[in-house]
């Protein structure tokens, strides 16, 4: 299961952030439905997706048992084929894009596919609306994200919360997106390596590296 | 969840990781520790962090001499040098912390059907949500602020009052003794998560009402809420009854998740029953 509805931000700062995703009903279309799940993260792959994710794994996964070494060399480049391959179960497959025209011709082809399987698009409402028309498609159903309720004053600043939000159960902690924001201010790290250690903490492979290295430059740029 | 204090270097990385903020260096032992009580078993130390293998007593030492020479030890921040994190298995009621916190984990031993629900993402199949009707994923805690189940049954108890029907599928409603009073279990009352998840439907013509009341009871909870609500569009492909309510009502809804029809039912029980009902 994915969670992508609360993320935080304005209708426009979405522009870089379509989600597709495919789920089975459980009861109604999950019988065989696996090789269409995987067939559906194959398709998104090959339209360039910022992010994948199978409900279990995103395709930056952290590291175990690495070697000090790697300090110095280490990269973050994304495992599409892990996360196909790992679909085992019904569940919720996702591909995060980075752009308007990559989500367009994604979708285009799903359509085509004719799965069967429901496919819902998170972004913008207009956004999604966009993409749907392209295709002809007329949108089912509809769910609106309101604001967060914080009468308490939990919730940290929008730099903070727009690079949290994106993992939408809550992996990515306030604490850490405050010190990988701190790191790049100092110069101690690059916003693409900011990025990269943030990516990781998202099983679900929704968290959107394109989308986060655009707000982390635009909160360095803001203090300058 | 565990930290092995043989392995624990006391580096520190893992107190930004952890999103309840329940590690902290001690002080005394420098080594990191957990406060029980504001772990919700998420699993993030454990399974987000990537780890190295590094000998315990080396590390140490190095930051020992580099702490002596006012250096700063900067390991990679997502890493855990020497693998400490142990996850322990759980009984309930703590392992309903488990349950409602960490999305990877499948949790049969409660009866529980899953954390997460289709909501509206499946309702060109199920037809949960129809039109001038209104779905409602009224979400706690999330993000990282953490929701007792005690403040969850303050809502449902509230929301019972009014005329709602709560969502049989869903995990919290699992958990409850009683629909119509929105009770909880007893046992678990006391324990924290992560976030957890309220479905309620309701006309179209309350909304503003429950929207009021969701409102009323966060100021009484110490936590945070998120709301969606959701409805089916007409067969133009519009929303022309709930998104103009919602702007009428002041809400300003940026984001959505959109269900394009493309599902359709194709499991042979079901079909085959639809098929003798046709007949």
């Amino acid at each position: 299961m994915t969670n992508t509805l609360h993320r935080y931000g304005t209708a426009d700062s979405f522009d870089d952030d379509y989600i597709i995703f495919a789920i089975p009903s459980i009861g109604n279309n999950d019988e065989g439905c696996i090789p269409k799940m995987k067939e559906f993260l194959r398709i998104c792959a090959k339209y360039g997706p910022a992010n994948m994710g199978n409900g279990n794994r995103g395709s930056f996964a952290p590291e175990k048992g690495l070697n000090p070494a790697i300090h110095w060399n280490r990269e973050a480049n994304p495992d599409w084929e892990a996360v196909i391959e790992g679909v085992k179960k019904p569940g919720t497959v996702a591909a995060v894009f980075p752009n308007e025209e990559s989500a367009k011709a994604c979708f285009e082809e799903v359509v085509k596919c004719d799965f069967g399987l429901s496919v819902n698009i998170s972004s913008s409402v207009e956004n999604a609306r966009e993409v749907a028309g392209n295709c002809g498609v007329k949108r089912h159903s509809v769910e609106y994200a309101l604001a967060f309720n914080d009468p308490h004053d939990h919730l940290p600043n929008s730099q903070i919360l727009g690079l949290s939000t994106m993992c939408g159960h809550g992996m990515v902690s306030f604490n850490l997106a405050r010190k990988m924001l701190d790191l790049v201010r100092e110069g101690r790290r690059t916003p693409d390596q900011a990025v990269a250690t943030l990516v990781r903490f998202c099983p679900c492979g929704v968290y959107n590296p394109a989308r986060a290295k655009r707000l982390l430059e635009a909160a360095i740029k803001e203090q300058r | 969840m565990l930290i092995n204090q043989k392995k624990c270097v006391g580096c520190g990385n893992c107190v930004a990781i952890c999103p309840m903020g329940a590690i902290y260096v001690d002080p005394q032992k420098s080594r990191a520790t957990i406060n029980d009580d504001a772990c919700v078993e998420c699993g993030t130390c454990f399974r987000g962090m990537s780890t190295e293998t590094l000998n315990p007593t080396f590390v140490r030492t190095v930051r020992k001499v580099a702490k002596f020479l006012r250096f700063r030890f900067e390991p990679e921040p997502d890493v855990c040098p020497t693998g400490s994190f142990e996850m322990n298995e759980l009984e309930m009621p703590r392992l309903i912390r488990q349950i409602f916190s960490d999305p990877v984990v499948e949790h049969k031993s409660t009866g529980i059907k899953g954390r997460g629900t289709e909501e509206v993402k499946t309702n060109d199949v199920s037809l949960r949500v129809g039109t001038n009707e209104v779905g409602y994923t009224i979400e706690f805690g999330r993000p990282g602020v953490g929701v007792k189940f005690s403040e969850i049954q303050e809502m449902t108890r509230t929301l019972a009052q009014h005329n709602i029907t709560f969502e049989g599928n869903n995990p919290i409603t699992h958990l409850m003794t009683d629909v119509k009073t929105g009770d909880l279990r007893a046992d678990i009352l006391d324990e924290r998560i992560l976030s957890a998840i309220v479905e309620i439907k309701t006309k179209i013509d309350t909304v503003e009402e429950v929207l009021q009341v969701v409102s009323e009871v966060n100021e009484r909870i110490d936590t945070v809420t998120a709301v969606g609500v959701s409805t089916r569009c007409n067969d133009s492909g519009n929303d022309e009854t709930l998104a103009p309510l919602l702007e009428d009502l002041g809400y300003n809804f940026s984001r959505a998740k959109t269900n394009l029809g493309l599902g359709r039912v194709t499991n042979t029980i079901k079909l085959n029953k639809a098929k003798e009902s046709a007949q």
